[in-house]
């Protein structure tokens, strides 16, 4: 079959399974825009902004498990691309953007709407393709796809001068492409895997510390079945949430800077750490050196680099996660010891530091507190919404307070800490899960910064529910100068006479909105707006303007030394 | 304690491969000495040679790094095993009122060749180790030196070892 180069690139996506293609249109896509109106296997959603877009396809990943698919114009569609793709790229997410360019003649000639696109993002994807050959773009294509979705996942960009969209080729599609410098899997060493259930049998104090790899690689029910048969308590990283069930009894809570006192005083205790698809980012770690000062650390990951790059282990494990631990599971279950008696000195240590309840808060001074804007949702859901979070202390609160019994259901953006993520991220969850509730969850601040998505919201009745905890501060920047500069707040107030009635700009979008200001109305607020079933709800919880995340270990701390409240 | 790697890579022979090598030492702050590259007799294959300094965690970080670009096919730290290392270095220098027999002792005694002599310049060429070449510009440094040219290092190691597909 002689295609173009556009059509190639619609009949390649269509191929390929892709569903749904996020994007925005502009001159060196044209030939593509005209490929994508002249079928209908492929759907296109428009986004509002190309940023949007990205972190749509990138909600959509997260939330189903699928490479997200991106399409934008060469120059500024690209540049306005990049924060969503660096988003991607620091969690890993399976996702390929495809770029236009300027004709290929004119690469390198400060054209109109040129920028180097590979250059730019080459810093922040897997990979990236510049296409010279309509020849060779079918196969550009599918390297793209099975580079993005195997080994630890990325987003990687294809380039694709306009030319090329035009010169016509034969098509077919390629089942599979050899790519000899890339090593798509690592099948797990059995002596390692020997020696680590080892080390489980002879530990006095284990932990399992585990991240965003086990939503990615599917190992919920794994990590479950381990952790469940070795009687060893739980901990998540913010990108793992989900991956154990926050519900059961041997779950911990959340790790690190905003973590819980059990966490993290387990990790400073513990004489084993067994690392599941994470990374000791610093957040997580708070001070390196007094950094679970007393444990061997087993390591296990799909990507060799990112073991022993913070934190030195003892035994590292190179392979799936969700591999390693069946292997890990088979040995475990051929020589079944009593896990439960032998621990039992570690877990009352555990329920010791549990009965703390650093979680707790004050709710009776008669103003909205955002951890209990966050318990109500919960119990509203059934904890079974995906929520999609921006980034601040909202992000924290939700991680704290919204308990993830199953992977994919939090949605945030924990490495690069992009706002403006949560609402398109919660339109991609959103078609990826039609049926589902879908709750963006932000702050006056973080929303502003994509709040034109509303409209493609409105174009595609997409029924989010928004639920905007308004402090009206930029409250994790100004918790920070409480803490550390005296209460110096500078260019964090964002006073209520200089914001938009959020109530009105989601009317004026064409959607519902809605103000609460008494903590009694919370959950009856709650109640009302999810009953919606078929509409966007924009939820505007005027909160106590000063709330503090806690608990907190201070920069240069260590994670035993973190302030309570 | 940082050591001195000399590391080797087999690279896919496409635009903007250096540029993913050179990017990732300069994103992650590893330290680069000398880095030289050129085809093979496979001509999908360029060889690259990095020289690195670093602490033992920091090069196994390089590596892995490099193992990690996609379009690095082989990498090899050759200093881990018996190794070749050879650099070239051509230093011109002006030799208006020189004292010419003390240059040509110099040159003699570092088995450097004088490769052009003009009127008032000459240049030397010396082929070795990096440490041989840094030895010989230091015993030249006494003279106007013009310019100093190094190549960068390449190496190979000794013996079956080979850094193919
Ligand atoms: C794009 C971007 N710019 C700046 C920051 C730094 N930053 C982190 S949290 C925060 C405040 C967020 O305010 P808001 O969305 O109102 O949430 P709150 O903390 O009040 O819950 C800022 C400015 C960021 N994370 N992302």
């Amino acid at each position: 079959m002689e295609l173009t180069g556009a059509e190639i690139i619609t009949e390649f996506l269509k191929d390929e399974g892709v569903e749904y293609v996020f994007g925005y249109p502009g001159g060196a896509v044209l030939h593509i825009y005209d490929a994508i109106y002249r079928q209908d296997a492929v759907k296109h959603v428009l986004s509002r902004h190309e940023q949007g877009a990205v972190h749509a396809a990138d909600g959509y990943a997260r939330s189903n498990g699928k490479t997200g698919v991106v399409l934008v114009t060469s120059g500024p569609g690209a540049t306005n691309a990049v924060t969503g793709i660096a988003t991607a790229y620091m969690d890993s997410i399976p996702m390929v953007v495809i770029t236009g360019q300027v004709p290929s003649p004119l690469i390198g000639n400060d054209a109109f709407q040129e920028v180097d696109t590979v250059g730019i993002t080459r810093s922040c994807v897997k990979h990236n393709f510049l296409v010279t050959d309509v020849e060779e773009l079918t196969e550009t294509l599918k390297k793209a796809f099975i580079i993005a979705s195997t080994g630890r996942p990325g987003p990687v960009v294809v380039d694709v001068p306009k030319d090329i969209t035009g010169f016509k080729t034969e098509y077919s599609y390629p089942e599979s492409i050899e790519i000899r410098s890339y090593t798509q899997f690592y099948h797990p060493p059995a002596e390692q895997i020997t020696q680590a259930v080892e080390m489980v049998r002879a530990a006095q104090r284990p932990v399992l510390y585990t991240g965003g790899g086990v939503i990615l690689g599917d190992a919920a029910a794994e990590l479950s079945e381990f952790a469940r048969m070795a009687t060893i308590p739980v901990t998540n990283t913010s990108m793992g949430l989900g991956g154990y069930p926050a519900t059961d009894k041997q779950f911990l809570g959340m790790l690190g800077m905003h973590g819980t006192y059990e966490a993290n005083m387990a990790m400073h205790n513990t004489d084993l750490l067994i690392a599941v698809g994470a990374r000791f980012d610093d957040r997580v770690t708070g001070n390196i050196e007094k950094f679970c000062p007393q444990a061997k650390i087993i390591h296990i990951d799909v990507d060799p680099s990112s073991i022993s790059k913070n934190v030195q282990v003892d035994l590292p494990i190179v392979g799936c996660v969700k591999d390693v631990l069946s292997d890990m599971l088979v040995l475990l279950k051929q020589q079944p010891i009593a896990e439960e008696e032998r621990l039992a000195p570690w877990w009352s240590e555990i329920n010791e530091w549990r009965s703390e309840d650093c979680l707790a808060f004050k709710n009776d001074d008669g103003m909205i507190h955002p951890q209990h804007v966050l318990q109500e949702l919960y119990k509203v859901t059934h904890g079974d919404a995906y929520i999609c979070s921006d980034v601040g202390q909202h992000q924290m609160f939700a991680a704290q307070y919204y308990k993830f019994d199953k992977p994919r259901r939090w949605i945030n953006s924990g490495g690069l800490g992009t706002m403006g993520f949560g609402l398109p991220a919660a339109m991609g969850a959103q078609f990826a899960h039609p049926d589902a509730t879908v709750c963006t969850i932000t702050g006056d601040g973080s929303i502003q910064m994509n709040i034109q998505e509303l409209a493609t919201c409105k174009e595609f009745g997409l029924p989010i529910k928004i639920i905007n905890l308004n402090n009206g501060f930029l409250g994790m920047v100004r918790q920070w100068q409480e803490f550390f500069y005296e209460r110096r707040y500078a260019e964090v107030t964002l006073e209520a006479q200089n914001q938009p009635d959020f109530v009105k700009l989601a009317e004026a979008y064409g959607h519902v909105g809605m103000r609460i200001t008494n903590p009694d109305d919370v959950t009856s607020a709650l109640e009302e707006a999810m009953a919606m079933k078929d509409k966007l709800v924009f939820m505007d919880f005027i909160i106590n303007p000063e709330e503090n995340v806690y608990p907190m270990v201070p920069a240069g701390a260590g994670l035993n030394e973190m302030i309570l409240v | 304690m940082t050591t001195r790697h000399i590391i080797s890579l087999l690279l896919e022979n496409e635009a903007g491969a250096l540029s993913r090598v050179a990017g990732l030492f300069s994103a992650r702050g590893f330290n680069i000495e000398t880095l030289t590259v050129a085809p093979t007799h496979d001509a999908t294959l360029s060889r690259m040679t990095i020289v690195t300094s670093g602490t033992e965690a920091i090069i196994e970080q390089i590596n892995k790094q490099l193992n990690k670009l996609v379009d690095v096919v082989q990498v090899k730290d050759i200093t881990e095993g018996e190794h070749i290392e050879r650099e070239l270095v051509m230093i011109k220098i002006s030799t208006a009122g020189l004292d010419c027999d003390q240059v040509r002792q110099i040159i003699t005694e570092h088995e450097a060749d004088v490769v052009d002599q003009q009127d008032d310049t000459c240049v030397i060429e010396l082929l070795g180790n990096s440490e041989k070449i840094n030895t010989l510009i230091a015993a030249m440094a006494q003279y106007p030196l013009l310019e100093v040219v190094r190549s960068g290092v390449s190496g190979i190691a000794r013996g079956a070892e080979v850094l193919s597909i």
